[in-house]
Parts: structure tokens; C-alpha cells; sequence
């Protein structure tokens, strides 16, 4: 489409249920009660002059520009501050009013630079609008002193700020406030003096506690804050509706774009999961796109020693297919296997998974869900029946108790924790939520501006059971249950036998407190306010899934939810936080070994059948080899050849030299990737991919979203991810002949019952549609289990709390928890080619100043980070967010590499690895470890690129 | 660890997750057979029960006399 600015309404929209008439300018409107005459205006299709007023923040009343004459009325108020009143007439054109807003607009010109013409912002500026809208001709003040010529900002490496183009709308300092909910900028001075200001008046933008969301960006109607790319290539002239693709919010945004190069995105006000907020990494950090690193031409080699050779796509196809079928033949169907790719679309690990299954002929597929978010599939569909989310984001506006367990939601999941923080805070006079954390580290929303968790409990990591079983004791033992939500949705016997172990003694607060390090009151209150303070939502990320007993932890969760009632209504459930854009879509597409699209187990006879009569191959009913089992039959000598798209196990799965034995061992790693990654390091065939903005398709995030992902480009590498799919497929001997990936989902809708009623027209014409789609909820299903749940009655399950076999002791006395940064993103492959190295260019250790100091330690100091797996090296921070006896790092960096030290342990039920309790020791360093020395060198040997011949 | 050694790991894990399970031995055997892929059953199967605590050694006997038809 040509481009067009979103629809700005100039207030928020009022959520009353009560209509009010009015008459504007003649013409009669109906409106919800509480709506500004502004926007009721403006859904009329009326534009009221304004400048500071945007419909993201609430009215303000500032700029005079949006005044209007009301029959009955004194004066000339503010359109934007005045709610309709039934039977109003509002009149917006009047000579009186033309002549106060064209004052008004000569006051702000003649205090703002008149470059228009060479202004970033040219055409795209509302000041020039207005300007043109009040027919502001000239201006008659001589001015003597101005804000003009002040010194630029240019600290931000994605947007400048100007301070002599301000006009002090404070619509900036408001998005920071309510939109994003960091309070980062201020109005320094006062009157003349005025100016916006990051923080203290020292600071610039990027010294600042900016987090760089650019809600600011967004809101500023001039070019005081203004993208650094329209800067350096001016302003878009078309835009595309499609969906980040970094976490599993799946926020909704605008390409906008200059033919097929991208200028900004911009969130989209009509994004259903982000209701027009973004944050650095979606808005911001999409340059890996074009980074010089890409990977664009096919590459083959006979061993991992041998530099790669460039080839076409045809000889790479050929070639891999050629390699596959030899193994198979050499060593039989179940040496091959292949992993999907969470940041890939449905389509494209649909296309995986059938690969695997109707071409390897085995069910040797797994995902990265194995890494991240397994148990919940494991736990939610024990205890619900599905493996998913029960809400939609929008629930969180009704929740009054938030419990936040094992998720940083403002570093992972920070445009959906801005509008959580925006709950917490409170709004119009009604009070904020109440908030419950459950996490080793001081996380930043314990205590943010205008927020302070109620509880903050900091467990000793690997405790969560025993953390969730003293809540479920408090909770039954002091009557707090919800007893007929129980006997009316749940099997009574199995919640008695639950209630009957949460009940015993060893399982209070008190007896569990020196095993949890919780206090015992503490606990006790939380609990209470959970069952008791209304609507209670539960929140969770990988600090519940990445433990030995991470599916207990989820049932435990699901268990506590059931016991207070807190399921199947608006402003409660059970929500997992998902780590990568579609690990909720990877999994729904029957990406796990034991499973087909839809949840179904491989061994379901009626299920295997719809498939196997679709696709005309006979499936084999046995559950195929997961992640970890695979490597362990690679160094077995079994398995020979993996697919893997668009993941990085060897950095981001645990005990790196397992892994690496493992990838070593095969004869044929197939890499499907952006850049030459770590994997790679060990692969004997590169195939290209394409970013999110070359390819169609869908996304499905945390609250079981659909969205279309939507090309805005061409594909670099010359094809689609699952182009590349189908077509060695069909070099395989398979016939796929897919023109479009609407065409995949249409098969996907066939085969998978809570898929039939979504296609590609469905997804356009409404945007996104949340899964179940079926005959009886053809627009999708925000809540679940709302009159019932899916598996039928709740089941309660006894989660006894087992110790992890991972312990401490004199070699190993700390636990290390890992996890992420709010500016990189998994294993960095695509931030780390970003500017977004700004703010993070290195993992740090996170050490308790008393750990610290025993070790002679201070901030900036290299350490050595050992355990029982290996050890790496990496520089020290000292700070109290990590309880004594707790290092914390992340593991977004190659060169740290963090997973080395990770060890094997994993889940009981799914074996998602344990990443956040490994017993380490921390000591001084002087440089890298042997470890990183040799991978450093095996890297550079990995990556070298066999020398083209020139054409003559 | 080798796979063996990993598998006695699982199992055990498994049957200590499950213990509180009403049928404790067919919670296990059920969660295996679901979740197995058949090469980690057949080494199990042929590695015996050293190992193993009781609830998965008969958990695991019982998967074996199933395949073998007992």
C-alpha cells in the first residue's frame, strides 16, 4: 500500500459500555461515554489541529492548538480535555478559533528552525501540518532569544534527538511514562527554561535509564526525536503489516519501507499482543538483515576440515540428498533426523517435521522447544488437556494479583511487561495490581517506579516445587481453597489425594525453609494474597521449565491455579512467557518426536492414519530420538545426519563439549541458517536463509496468536525458508509442489483440528486468530477452558519436591542461573549483529559483593567460571540483584560460550536441560580457558571459505 | 556418562518423579514407552536392572515382557 501514517485519534479510547450522542460541526456522532470531543471528532473523520495530543498517552492540554466553541460553553476549551456530554454541539471551524490557533502556531514557529525543506522529518512532521493547517502565512516576532542551535544527541545508535526542533509537547516524556512504564525522561527547567531531558541533566540518551523502546520515537510530532535511518535515507513511501520476529510476544508492526529497503518499523496500533508498543530489539534491531555476514550462496564440504566450497543450488541440493540417502542406505532410516526452528514460520517447520517423517521415515524430530519450554507442553497438558497458554495479554488488565515465577518479563518479554507494569501501577484512579515474584535474582520489576512487589521471594535455585508445595500448603491447610470451582471443574479424588500430601507437615513454609531459603512468613503471605486478592494470574518463564523437576514445576503451577479458581476467565490463568517467536507455532506443528501437528501421540492410530492418507506414506508409530538422545546415538555411531533449521545447538544447548562430540561424530550436518554459526562449525553443508522480512508465513506467539509474517523484500539467498525445504525434498524424491506457503497452511488447517479454521484469507481479514479456530469458535480463543477444561475435569497431580542430582559442595560451592538481557536476543546470532552490541557487547557474572570479596573480586575483573562440565572465562560485576552463593550470567555471546559449563541434567519428564543450576567456582583469570583458546582456532579453520575462481 | 548410563539416570529420575503416582510401576512404564524412541528402550531392556531403583527396574521389566510378549 502507498504510505500512510497510522490514524492518530488524539486521546485513548474509552472502554465504557454506555453511548453518547453529540453533534459536531452538524454532523451527529455516538460515542462510548468518557471519549475527548477530540476523538469523538476524529471518528467522525474530523480533524481537530493538535500537537500535543496522540492517542497512545492520555490528554494533556497543553499546546491550546486543539481548542474548539461548545454551544452553551464559555470560553474555548481543549477539545482533547473535554469529554463528550450527551447533546453536545461542537463546533471546530469558527473565524474565532482560526484566529487563536494561528497565534498559537505563529508562537511556535518563531521559536523552531524553518529548515523544513532539508528536515529529516519533511512531509512526515505534524508541526508542518498544523502549520498548514491553521494557514500560518508568516511570522510577525522579531525574536530575540530562541532554543534554536543546541547540541544534537546522537548518543542513541538508532535515533538522534534535537533539542532546538523540541516544542516541549512532553508527548515523549508521557510515552515513557505510561507507554513504556520506564519514567526515563523528564521536563528539565521550567517555562522558558524547558527541556526534555533523559534522566539527570548530565546524562545523554544513551547514559540514561532509556531503554531505547522507542515509544518516544514514536510519540515526538516533530523531528526532535527522530529515527537515525530516515536521517540517512529519508522517509518511507509504502508500509507492510507483519510480525517481530524476536520473542514470543509477537508484536504486530509496520515495515515501512523505500521500494525493497526497509526504513523503520513502527508497532502497529492494531497489533492485538502489542497494542502499539515495541522495544529495541523489534523496533530497532533488524541491520543483521543486510550485515556483511550473511551467509548467500549455497556451501558444501567433504569434512569439517576442508575449507567450504561455494555451489549452486542446484549441486546443493542434489549433493544432500545424495549424502542423506547414502547414510540412510549405509546405515539405516534412523541414523537421519532433523530439528525445526523456532524463529521459522509454521510453514516452514510443517515442512521440516514432514521431511522428517514422510521423507527420513522416521520421528527423529525435535525442536528447540526441547531446550526452553518442553515441560510446559508436558505439564499444561496433564493437567489442562492442551499444551499452551490459558489467556490472551489483554487478561492482564484485569488481573489484581500477579505472580511472576522464574521470568524477567522487562528483559525477555518487555512489550508485553510494559503493559503488565501498566496494571501494576494502576490507572484513572484504579489501584494497581498486587505483585508476587518468585526468583533468585532482584529482577528489575520487583522494584521499578511507581512498583514494588509485594513479595519478593528468593529461592535458592532448583527449589521451585518446594517454593509451590508451602504455597499449596498455606493455601489448603488455612481454608483458602476454592472448593466449588474444585468439585464443579475438577476430579475430586485426585485434588483430595493432592491436598491430602500438600496438607503434611513437611511440606509447610517453616519446614521448607531451609531447604528454599524463603522465609516462612513471607511465603505465607504471598500465598494468601494469591487465593485470596482477586483475580490471580500466574506468569512463568525458563526459571520454571530449564530444571530437573521443570514439568513438576509447571503441574505444581497448574495445581495452585485450579485450587483458587484461577482459571478460565478474564485476568487469571496459567502463562508461560515463550523464549523465541514461535516456539508455541514449532511445537503446535508436530515438531516434538512423539507428537504430530495438533498434540496428537505419534501412537494414536486414528491420527497417524489422517497423515499418513494425506501424504501417502506409511508413519512409523514409534516416538523418535529428542536432541539430547540424538547426540548421544551420534557418539554411539548411529546417528549420522542431521537438518537442522535455523537453530544453534552448539551454543545454545547445554554441555557444549557433549554437543560437539556429538555434531562431530555425524557424517552429514546440514546447516539452514543466516550466518555461518557455531553449529555450522562442525557442518558439511551450508544452505542459506532468509530473514523474516524475505519470506510469508505465520508466527503463533505466547497466547496462541496466528499472525502473518509477510515479505516485504527479496529473499538475498534467492529462496524462502520453505522453498529450500520443499526443494530438497524433492531432490529426495518427494512430491511437494507447493506454489505458496498459504497453500501449507492450508494442510496444516486439514490435518490439525484446532487449525480448521485458519487460512491465509482468515489471518488478513482479521488480523490474527487465536487457536482453537474451530466450527464452534470461528474467531479463535482468547481464554481457555472457560466452561470447562479441554482434557475434560482439572487434574490435580502430587508434585513431591526432589532435590536436582546437581549439588554444591567444596570444588563447587555456588549455583550459576543463567539467563537473558533485554538488548540481545538467545544466542545473539542476530543482535550481536546489531547495534544493539552498544548496550550489552559482552556476558558478564553477575557475583554477590560477599562471594566477591572472599574471591579477592571486583567489577571488571576477568574470572575463570568452572563446574563439573568445563570452564570458560568472562568478566565479573558485582552487584546484591544475586543472593549470596548465586552467579548469574547469559548466553548470548560465542566467544563466552556460557553453555560449556552447563551440564546434562535435565527434566525428569521431557529432558529439557537444567541450565539454571549448575554448582560452579569462581576464581581470578588472566585469559581465556584452553577451551576457548581451541574453539577459537577451530572456529577460524570452520569458517574458511575455499577461494572462487575468477570467471575469465 | 555413555547413553546407558544416561538411560539408568533417566529411568530413575523418571520412577522418582512418579512415585507418588497411585501405580507407581505403570505411571513409569507408560511415561517410557510414550516418550522412548525404540533404540533407548532396547538398550535398557538389554542392559538388566543394575542400576535401577525398583519402581523403574520393574517398570522397565515390564515394557521388556511386553515386547517380548510375556
Amino acid at each position: 500500500m502507498t504510505y500512510q501514517p497510522q490514524k492518530d485519534f488524539g486521546t485513548p479510547e474509552s472502554r465504557s459500555n454506555e453511548a453518547v450522542s453529540l453533534t459536531i460541526d452538524g454532523r451527529n456522532v455516538t460515542v462510548p461515554a468518557g471519549t475527548s470531543v477530540m476523538r469523538a471528532a476524529a471518528e467522525q473523520g474530523t480533524s481537530i489541529p493538535k500537537l500535543c495530543a496522540t492517542d497512545s498517552v492520555k490528554s494533556y492540554g497543553s499546546c491550546r492548538l486543539c481548542l474548539v466553541e461548545i454551544d452553551g460553553r464559555k470560553g474555548t476549551p481543549a477539545s482533547c480535555t473535554t469529554p463528550v456530554e450527551p447533546g453536545m454541539v461542537v463546533h471546530t471551524q469558527t473565524p474565532h478559533l482560526a484566529k487563536l490557533r494561528k497565534g498559537v502556531m505563529e508562537l511556535y514557529i518563531s521559536d523552531h528552525p524553518l529548515d523544513c525543506l532539508t528536515c529529516a522529518a519533511n512531509g512526515d512532521c505534524e508541526l508542518q501540518d498544523q502549520a498548514g493547517a491553521v494557514g500560518l502565512r508568516d511570522v510577525r516576532y522579531d525574536v530575540q532569544a530562541t532554543h534554536l542551535g543546541q547540541e544534537k544527541d546522537h548518543s542513541n545508535p538508532y535515533f538522534d534527538f534535537d533539542p532546538s526542533k523540541c516544542i516541549a509537547c512532553s508527548r515523549c516524556i508521557r510515552a515513557c511514562d505510561e507507554v513504556q512504564g520506564t519514567l526515563a525522561l523528564t521536563m528539565e527547567g521550567r517555562g522558558w527554561d524547558s527541556k526534555i531531558s533523559a534522566g539527570f541533566a548530565s546524562d545523554n540518551f544513551m547514559g540514561s535509564e532509556c531503554v531505547s523502546c522507542g515509544a518516544c520515537v514514536q510519540a515526538c510530532p516533530t523531528a526532535t526525536l527522530v529515527e537515525k535511518k530516515v536521517v540517512e535515507v529519508g522517509t518511507p513511501e509504502r508500509s507492510v503489516v507483519t510480525t517481530c520476529a524476536y520473542c514470543g510476544v509477537g508484536c504486530t508492526f509496520r515495515a515501512e519501507m523505500r521500494g525493497e529497503q526497509l526504513v523503520r518499523m513502527v508497532p502497529s496500533k492494531d497489533g492485538k499482543a502489542n497494542r502499539g508498543h515495541s522495544c529495541v530489539k523489534g523496533r530497532f534491531a533488524w541491520g543483521y538483515a543486510q550485515h556483511q555476514e550473511r551467509i548467500l550462496k549455497p556451501m558444501i564440504r567433504a569434512s569439517i576440515s576442508d575449507p567450504w566450497r561455494e555451489v549452486e543450488w542446484d549441486e546443493a541440493f542434489a549433493y544432500t540428498a545424495s549424502e542423506l540417502k547414502r547414510i540412510s542406505a549405509k546405515y539405516g532410516r534412523n541414523a537421519l533426523g532433523g530439528i525445526t526452528s523456532s524463529r521459522c514460520t509454521n510453514e516452514e517447520t510443517f515442512l521440516v517435521q514432514k521431511l522428517v517423517r514422510a521423507g527420513f521415515g522416521n520421528n527423529n524430530v525435535d525442536t528447540c522447544a526441547r531446550v526452553c519450554h518442553s515441560p510446559t507442553g508436558y505439564g499444561l497438558k496433564t493437567t489442562f488437556g492442551t499444551s499452551a497458554g490459558t489467556q490472551d495479554f489483554d487478561s492482564v488488565e484485569d488481573s489484581d494479583v500477579i505472580l511472576i515465577i522464574g521470568a524477567n518479563p522487562t528483559d525477555g518479554h518487555p512489550v508485553f511487561a510494559s503493559r503488565m507494569k501498566r496494571r501494576l501501577r494502576g490507572q484513572d484512579g484504579r489501584p494497581g495490581a498486587k505483585l508476587i515474584v518468585i526468583d533468585p535474582r532482584r529482577t528489575d520489576i520487583v522494584r521499578s517506579p511507581h512498583i514494588e512487589a509485594q513479595h519478593h521471594l528468593p529461592l535458592r535455585p532448583g527449589t521451585n516445587v518446594a517454593v509451590l508445595s508451602a504455597m499449596a500448603h498455606v493455601i489448603v491447610t488455612e481454608g483458602l481453597t476454592d472448593e466449588a470451582f474444585i468439585r464443579e471443574r475438577c476430579d475430586w479424588d485426585e485434588y483430595s489425594h493432592w491436598a491430602e500430601f500438600v496438607s503434611q507437615a513437611r511440606n509447610s513454609p517453616e519446614n521448607l525453609q531451609p531447604v528454599t531459603l524463603v522465609d516462612a512468613e513471607d511465603l505465607r503471605a504471598a500465598a494468601r494474597l494469591y487465593a485470596t486478592g482477586g483475580n490471580g494470574a500466574i506468569y512463568y518463564g525458563l526459571g520454571v521449565t530449564e530444571h530437573s523437576q521443570g514439568s513438576s514445576t509447571v503441574m505444581a503451577i497448574a495445581n495452585l491455579a485450579m485450587a483458587t479458581g484461577n482459571i478460565g476467565r478474564r485476568g487469571v490463568g496459567v502463562n508461560p512467557l515463550r523464549g523465541q517467536n514461535n516456539v508455541q507455532g514449532a511445537c503446535d506443528m508436530g515438531s516434538l518426536p512423539h507428537e504430530l501437528a495438533g498434540y496428537r501421540h505419534i501412537s494414536d492410530g486414528d491420527a497417524r492414519r489422517l497423515f499418513e492418507d494425506d501424504w501417502g506414506v506409511t508413519l512409523d508409530p514409534e516416538p523418535g530420538l529428542r536432541i539430547p538422545s540424538m547426540l548421544d546415538a551420534a557418539v554411539d555411531g548411529v546417528f549420522k545426519a542431521l537438518y537442522c533449521q535455523g537453530e544453534d545447538i552448539l551454543q545454545s544447548d547445554p554441555n557444549t563439549a557433549h554437543v560437539s562430540a556429538g555434531l562431530a561424530a555425524m557424517e552429514c550436518v546440514i546447516v539452514h541458517d543466516l550466518f555461518l554459526n557455531e553449529t555450522a562449525n562442525y557442518a558439511h553443508i551450508f544452505l542459506p536463509g532468509s530473514t523474516f522480512l524475505e519470506k510469508n508465513g505465520t508466527f503463533t506467539n505466547a497466547e496462541r496468536r496466528i499472525q502473518p509474517v509477510r515479505k516485504v523484500m527479496t529473499p538475498l539467498n534467492g529462496l524462502e525458508d520453505w522453498e529450500v525445504t520443499q526443494r530438497l525434498a524433492q531432490a529426495m524424491g518427494l512430491d511437494w509442489n507447493y506454489s505458496h506457503p498459504s497453500e501449507i497452511m492450508d494442510e496444516i488447517a486439514r490435518l490439525t483440528p484446532t487449525f480448521a479454521g485458519v487460512s491465509f484469507a482468515r489471518l488478513d481479514e482479521a488480523g490474527s486468530l487465536q487457536w482453537p479456530v474451530t466450527a464452534d469458535a470461528p474467531e479463535g480463543s482468547p481464554i481457555m477452558h472457560v466452561d470447562g477444561f479441554v482434557r475434560g475435569k482439572g487434574k490435580f497431580v502430587v508434585t513431591d519436591y526432589v532435590p536436582t542430582d546437581e549439588k554444591t559442595g567444596p570444588r563447587f560451592p555456588l549455583l550459576l542461573t543463567t539467563g537473558r538481557i533485554l538488548s540481545q536476543y538467545n544466542v545473539g546470532a542476530q543482535t550481536r549483529r546489531t547495534e544493539n552490541v552498544a548496550w550489552h557487547p559482552e556476558d558478564l557474572l553477575e557475583i554477590h559483593p560477599v562471594d566477591a570479596e572472599d574471591r579477592g573480586l571486583k567489577s571488571g575483573d576477568w574470572v575463570k567460571l568452572a563446574s563439573r562440565a568445563g570452564e570458560t572465562t568472562l568478566r565479573a560485576t558485582v552487584t546484591d540483584r544475586v543472593a549470596p552463593g548465586v552467579v548469574y550470567t547469559t548466553f548470548h555471546h560465542a566467544v563466552t560460550q556460557a553453555n560449556v559449563v552447563t551440564t546434562d541434567f535435565s527434566d525428569w519428564a521431557t529432558n529439557c536441560p537444567e541450565y539454571k543450576v549448575t554448582a560452579v567456582q569462581i576464581s581470578a583469570s588472566n585469559g581465556p580457558t584452553e577451551w576457548q583458546e581451541e574453539y577459537e582456532a577451530l572456529s577460524t579453520r570452520s569458517r574458511r571459505v575455499e577461494a572462487g575462481i575468477p570467471a575469465e | 556418562m555413555n547413553t546407558v548410563e544416561r538411560l539408568i539416570l533417566m529411568a530413575n529420575q523418571i520412577a522418582t518423579n512418579l512415585a507418588t503416582d497411585d501405580a507407581p510401576v505403570a505411571a513409569v512404564a507408560d511415561h517410557i514407552q510414550q516418550f522412548w524412541d525404540p533404540r533407548m528402550k532396547q538398550l535398557i531392556f538389554a542392559h538388566g536392572t543394575d542400576g535401577l531403583s525398583p519402581v523403574a527396574a520393574a517398570a522397565i521389566g515390564r515394557l521388556a515382557d511386553a515386547q517380548n510378549g510375556a
